[in-house]
């Protein structure tokens, strides 16, 4: 039986690279022949759905997770998971990582003398509502020096994994906060050309920002989308 | 003469950024970097019929800070339990401690657990996602337990071979890699839309082998001779 299959839309002009030598890992991890071109089939349109039996329930609070409050500055990051055509993508999982107030990574490997914080752990997972909203609390993260080049430093960000409707959907990027003048000088966020580059940039937000509490940062985050639904006739239909 | 209002109702100035419309597009994949094992890796994420913590590296941080959930199957899948492993190398033949592979894939009986796999007429099965998560360990090998996939519909009238889609991730790698895996012994490899449209002197990159202790094993090249092929999505 031949069956429709409504395919993803192909990666944007936005969307780096495998190979970006400025960050040098991509040397010697990125593949040096061209991807091959597939139609997408029901394996690429279909994708799990049913995230809280594979992860668990949200953890939206990742200033609640230990004893104490971890240092820092508390924010509050909310925004919507869209598709390129701006439809909201509902009940979809955000997974969330980042570095603590100081820059350190809870991670056997982070080993540069940045304070570690018993109380935060930097590990969180939201779930889009029916109009593609998310919100998150946590700290801001802090930038950290990293072995690419001589002096080199990491922008701010959080790291967020998305896995949208279908296997050709997901998405891992990072998030970056809009006064951070480490970003244009970044290899991993330059490897992103402008001005889709911003793109990675999270809003300011005086009406997100929660009076004696927390400051407020908006960031939407967009999957790719699938091309429009084809016309159907509807001469069958009883009028 | 500002007024308190006034004072409430300022925001800072927008720029160039997530919000704006002039630049609305497809957000910009970056790489997971090399600390996500407390972040996406959960504990059975690579075993996707039994409860084991397979796929996860809680060796990479204190016990107190591993709080991804653990193993949740529900019960035995329908069909045959198999184990997939492999190592992932980098262009210099370097296998990769700090990689990533997730997995998606039918039921025994070729049925997609999402809402776009509507085909009624072929079983679900409650105890199957078909999502699986797995660490590369130490010497770069990844490992799943999980059930050989049904065959799935392909492009027009065809039938695609039993295979698992796959995807890389990794410190150094910018986007994720997606590829699939295929079986030595998989019904229709020959006739496979996907796999035809690969040239022939590379398939074997996408086909896994079977080890003697009953493994499918099948490595992954980022580049060098082998170069696993990988797909345009």
């Amino acid at each position: 039986m031949s069956r429709l299959i409504l395919p993803y839309a192909a990666p944007d002009i936005g969307q780096p690279a495998s190979l970006f030598p400025d960050y040098r890992s991509t040397v010697a991890r990125s593949p040096r022949q061209a991807p091959i071109a597939i139609p997408q089939t029901l394996t690429e349109v279909t994708g799990p759905t049913d995230w809280s039996r594979l992860m668990g329930p949200a953890m939206a609070d990742l200033t609640i997770q230990h004893k104490g409050e971890p240092q820092g500055q508390r924010i509050v990051v909310t925004g919507r998971v869209l598709d390129e055509n701006g439809r909201p993508v509902p009940n979809t999982v955000v997974e969330i990582w980042q570095a603590n107030a100081a820059g350190r990574y809870i991670h056997a490997k982070d080993d540069w003398p940045a304070p570690l914080d018993p109380n935060f752990t930097g590990v969180g997972r939201v779930i889009t509502d029916e109009l593609g909203r998310y919100r998150y609390v946590t700290i801001r993260p802090g930038a950290y020096p990293w072995g690419n080049h001589k002096n080199a430093w990491r922008p701010a960000h959080i790291h967020l994994s998305l896995l949208g409707p279908a296997f050709a959907t997901r998405l891992v990027t990072q998030m970056y906060f809009p006064d951070d003048p480490l970003i244009e000088i970044d290899p991993i966020a330059n490897a992103v050309p402008m001005p889709y580059r911003q793109r990675m940039v999270s809003r300011f937000d005086i009406g997100t920002t929660v009076p004696n509490w927390a400051l407020g940062y908006v960031f939407d985050i967009v999957l790719k989308g699938r091309d429009q639904t084809p016309f159907e006739d509807d001469h069958d239909d009883d009028h | 003469m500002t007024t308190t209002t006034d004072l409430e109702a300022r925001n800072a100035a927008p720029r160039q950024d997530s919000q704006d419309p002039s630049i609305f597009g497809q957000t910009p994949w970056q790489t997971v970097g090399p600390y996500f094992h407390y972040g996406l890796p959960w504990k059975g994420g690579a075993d996707l019929v039994g409860r084991s913590d397979l796929g996860a590296r809680p060796d990479l941080m204190p016990p107190e800070h591993f709080l991804l959930s653990g193993s949740n199957v529900s019960g035995t899948p329908a069909g045959e339990v198999i184990a997939l492993a492999g190592c992932v190398y980098d262009a210099d033949g370097k296998p990769i401690e700090d990689a990533m592979i997730e997995i998606w894939q039918a039921n025994a009986n070729g049925r997609y657990a999402s809402p776009d796999d509507d085909r009624a007429d072929i079983a679900l099965d409650r105890h199957f996602v078909g999502f699986g998560r797995a660490s590369t360990d130490r010497d770069g090998v990844y490992r799943f337990r999980t059930i050989r996939p049904g065959r799935v519909p392909g492009p027009g009238n065809s039938l695609q071979a039993p295979h698992v889609a796959l995807s890389v991730f990794g410190r150094g790698l910018l986007k994720r890699l997606p590829t699939r895996l295929y079986f030595a012994d998989g019904e229709g490899n020959e006739t496979d839309p996907i796999l035809a449209l690969v040239p022939e002197a590379r398939r074997h990159t996408l086909i896994a082998q079977r080890k003697p202790d009953g493994t499918w094993w099948l490595d992954i090249n980022l580049a060098g001779e082998n170069e696993t092929v990988f797909f345009d999505l």
